[in-house]
C-alpha cells in the first residue's frame, strides 16, 4: 500500500508539471498573453497567433508522449506493469 | 454524366464498398466484441479510430470556414478540440481503462456506488449524443445532395443504410476497423487540396509552413500580412488579431471545449477497447497525432480560402470582379442559395465589404469554404470528388461512434445493469443490436425533420459533457472520499446552471421567443457566450459536490480500495475477461 501511495504521488507530480505547461502554451501564450507575444514573429506568423493556431497543438502532442514515457518508467520502477 | 460526377460516384461508392467489406470481415460474436472490440485493439489502430470518431462533419466541413471568417478568434476551436486529449491521457483514460468496464455510466455507478448516479449519467450521455448525431445526419444528407445531386432525403437513407450495416453487424469491432479506413479517406481528402493550394500560393507544399511563408507572386510579402491588409482595407477586422468576444470569453470557450471533449462518452469509451493501461495512455497520444494532422492544416485552409475568395472578387485594390465574369464555382454555389450577390449600386461589379450598406456579397455561408475551396483554386475534378468522400467519411464515422455510445448505455446500463440484470449474454447482444437499429431510425428521423434548435445543439452537447460528466469523473478518480451524494448534487447543479444559462439566452429548448434574457454580448454574464458556459457549469459542479461532501458521510472504505485499485495498473483486468 505504501508503495502504491508513492507511485500515485509521483504520478500526480508528473500530471501537475504537464498541466502547468498545457495551461501556459494554450491559455497563457495563446489567449492571455497573445497581444504581447504578437510583438514577436516566427516567419510570417505573429508569435501569439502561432501559439494559438499551431504551437499549442504541437506542445499537447509532446506532453502526452512525454507523460506516457515517464509513466512507463514509473510502472517499471514500482513494478506495477 | 460529366467528368466530376463520374469521379464523385467512384470515390463515394468505392469507399462505401470498402466499409461493407470491412463490416463483413469484422462481425462481433460477443458482447465484449460488440461494446469494446474484445479489448484487443492496438494503440495505433485505436488512435486512428478515435481520430475518425472525433472528427465530425463539423471538423471536416465547418471548422476551417469558421476560422476563415473569425481569424484569430477561431483559435478556440483549434485549442479547445485538441487540448482535451491531454486531460484524457493523464486524468481519465488510464484509470477508467484499469477499472475495466464497458461504459461511462457503469464507471460512475461503480465509483459512486449509486444507481441514481448511473441513471443521471445515462441521461446526460443520451442527451449529449443525440443532439450531436443530428448534425452528423444532416452532414450526410447535405454532402449527398450537393455532390451527387440526389435528394437530401435519398442521401440520408443511403447513409443510414451504410451505418446500419456495419454498426449493427460489427458493434465496436466493426466500427473500429471501419473508422480506421474512414480516417485514411478523410485525412487524404482534407490534406490533398490543402497541399495544392499552399503550393500555388506560397510555393511551399506543407500547409503548416505555407501559412507562415511569403507569397509566391514575387512580392516577398508574407501571406498573413497580405491577408491582414486586404481584409482591413475592406473594413473587416484584422485577421490575425481579431478576438471572438473578449479575452474572458475566449478563455471560457476554450476551456469548455477542452473539458467537454474529455467528458464526451463516445470518445472515452474508445479507451476501453485497448488491452492495457499503458496502451490507453499511448492511444491518446496517437489519437492526437492523427487529429493534429487535420487540426494544424485547418488554419491554413481557412486563411488561404479567405485570401483566395477576396482575391477572386477584388484581384487588385479597386479593381472589382464583373458579375458577368464570375467563375463557374460562384454560379454553382449561387444555385444552392449558400452564396448570394445583390448589385446594390448597380455597377455590375461585385463589392465585398464589412459595411452592410455597401456589401454586395449578401450571403457567404461559412460551410462552403472547405467544399468550394478546391474549385476556387481551380484544382482537378478528382480532388473535388475526394472531398465529397472525405466529408461523408467524417460524418458517418462520428455517427457510428455516437450510435454505439447510445445503444450501449441503453442495452448495457439501463436494461442489463438496472432493469433486467439476469439477461444472458446472447440476449444482451441481440438487444444491443435492436437498440442500435432503433437509434439509427430515430437519428434518421431527426435528420429528416431537424428540430428548429439543431444549430444550437452541438454547443449544448459540449456544455452537458463539460458541466456534468467531466467533473464527476475527475472527482471519482482524484478524490478518494468523494461520495454518492456529493457527486449527484454536483452533476445536477452543474447541468442545471448550464442549461438555464443556455436557455435564458437562446430560448427554452431553443424555441424562439421563450428566452427571457436577450442573446447579445451585453446581456451575457461577464461577456461569456452561452456556448462557453460549460466551464462555469463545471466550476459550480465541483463547488457543490465538495460542499455536500463536507456535510455528509465520505465514501466507505471499500470504495477507497476500489479507487486505490484503479489508480495503479497492477493486477490488470481485461475488458474481455470481465463479463
Amino acid at each position: 500500500m505504501e508503495n502504491n501511495n508513492t507511485y500515485w504521488q509521483e504520478n500526480l507530480r508528473l500530471i501537475l508539471i504537464c498541466l502547468v505547461i498545457w495551461f501556459v502554451v494554450s491559455f497563457g501564450f495563446g489567449i492571455l498573453l497573445v497581444d504581447v507575444l504578437n510583438e514577436f514573429r516566427l516567419g510570417g506568423y505573429k508569435l501569439g497567433f502561432w501559439f494559438a493556431q499551431q504551437g499549442s497543438i504541437y506542445a499537447f502532442l509532446g506532453l502526452i508522449f512525454w507523460y506516457s514515457k515517464k509513466m512507463n518508467d514509473l510502472d517499471k520502477k514500482y513494478d506495477v506493469e | 454524366m460529366d467528368e466530376l460526377k463520374f469521379y464523385t460516384y467512384i470515390a463515394v461508392f468505392g469507399t462505401f464498398g470498402l466499409y461493407f467489406a470491412i463490416a463483413i470481415w469484422a462481425r462481433a460474436g460477443s458482447t465484449s466484441e460488440f461494446y469494446a472490440a474484445g479489448g484487443g485493439v492496438t494503440p495505433l489502430q485505436n488512435g486512428m479510430a478515435i481520430g475518425a470518431d472525433w472528427m465530425s462533419a463539423a471538423s471536416f466541413i465547418s471548422m476551417a470556414g469558421l476560422i476563415a471568417f473569425l481569424g484569430y478568434g477561431g483559435s478556440v476551436f483549434l485549442m479547445g478540440w485538441t487540448g482535451g486529449y491531454v486531460l484524457l491521457a493523464m486524468c481519465l483514460a488510464p484509470y477508467m481503462r484499469k477499472h475495466g468496464k464497458f461504459t461511462v455510466p457503469e464507471f460512475v455507478g461503480d465509483r459512486f456506488y449509486s444507481r441514481t448516479a448511473r441513471i443521471v449519467t445515462i441521461i446526460c450521455l443520451i442527451v449529449a449524443s443525440v443532439t450531436y448525431i443530428i448534425g452528423q445526419m444532416k452532414g450526410v444528407g447535405v454532402a449527398f445532395s450537393r455532390f451527387l445531386e440526389v435528394e437530401y432525403d435519398t442521401g440520408l437513407y443511403i447513409g443510414m443504410g451504410v451505418v446500419f450495416f456495419y454498426a449493427v453487424l460489427g458493434g465496436m469491432k466493426g466500427i473500429t476497423y471501419t473508422q480506421i479506413a474512414q480516417y485514411v479517406v478523410l485525412i487524404t481528402a482534407y490534406t490533398i487540396p490543402a497541399v495544392f493550394i499552399s503550393f500555388q500560393l506560397t510555393g511551399n507544399p506543407i500547409p503548416q509552413l505555407g501559412l507562415g511563408s511569403t507569397l509566391a507572386d514575387g512580392s516577398g510579402v508574407y501571406l498573413l500580412d497580405r491577408l491582414d491588409l486586404v481584409v482591413t482595407d475592406l473594413g473587416f477586422k484584422e485577421y490575425t488579431v481579431s478576438k471572438m468576444g473578449g479575452t474572458l470569453n475566449m478563455f471560457a470557450y476554450t476551456l469548455s471545449l477542452m473539458i467537454g471533449t474529455a467528458g464526451l462518452p463516445h470518445v472515452i469509451m474508445r479507451f476501453f477497447t485497448v488491452p492495457s493501461v499503458k496502451a490507453a495512455r499511448a492511444s491518446a497520444g496517437y489519437a492526437l497525432v492523427f487529429i493534429a494532422l487535420l487540426y494544424t492544416v485547418a488554419p491554413a485552409v481557412g486563411a488561404m480560402a479567405r485570401y483566395n475568395l477576396m482575391n477572386t472578387i477584388e484581384p487588385t485594390a479597386g479593381q472589382n470582379l464583373d458579375y458577368e465574369q464570375r467563375p463557374q464555382w460562384f454560379k454553382d454555389w449561387e444555385k444552392t442559395g449558400l452564396l448570394e450577390f445583390s448589385d446594390k449600386n448597380g455597377d455590375g461589379k461585385i463589392q465585398y465589404t464589412a459595411d452592410a450598406n455597401t456589401n454586395e456579397m449578401v450571403k457567404v455561408d461559412r460551410d462552403i469554404m472547405v467544399l468550394a475551396n478546391p474549385s476556387i483554386a481551380n484544382l482537378p475534378n478528382w480532388v473535388i470528388a475526394l472531398v465529397a468522400a472525405g466529408g461523408l467519411a467524417a460524418a458517418l464515422s462520428t455517427a457510428a461512434g455516437l450510435l454505439l455510445a447510445i445503444s450501449s448505455s441503453i442495452s448495457h446500463d439501463l436494461l442489463k445493469g438496472i432493469l433486467t440484470p439476469d439477461m444472458t449474454e446472447k440476449t444482451e447482444l441481440l438487444t444491443g443490436r435492436i437498440v442500435m437499429s432503433v437509434s439509427i431510425l430515430f437519428a434518421g428521423y431527426l435528420g429528416l425533420n431537424p428540430p428548429g434548435f439543431a444549430a444550437g445543439t452541438v454547443a449544448l452537447a459540449f456544455g452537458l459533457a463539460a458541466s456534468s460528466i467531466f467533473p464527476a469523473l475527475m472527482m471519482g478518480i482524484f478524490s478518494r472520499s468523494m461520495n454518492d451524494k456529493g457527486a449527484i448534487a454536483g452533476m445536477c447543479a452543474g447541468l442545471g446552471v448550464t442549461m438555464l444559462y443556455v436557455f435564458q439566452h437562446k430560448g427554452i429548448m431553443f424555441i424562439p421567443g421563450t428566452s427571457f434574457l436577450g442573446d447579445m454580448p451585453a446581456d451575457w454574464f461577464f461577456g461569456i457566450s452561452p456556448n462557453a458556459f460549460g466551464a462555469v457549469g463545471a466550476i459550480v459542479n465541483f463547488s457543490v459536490a465538495f460542499i455536500v461532501l463536507k456535510m455528509t458521510q465520505p465514501a466507505p472504505q471499500e470504495i477507497r480500495d476500489l479507487v486505490d485499485n484503479f489508480r495503479s495498473p497492477h493486477g490488470e483486468i481485461a475488458a474481455s475477461h470481465d463479463h
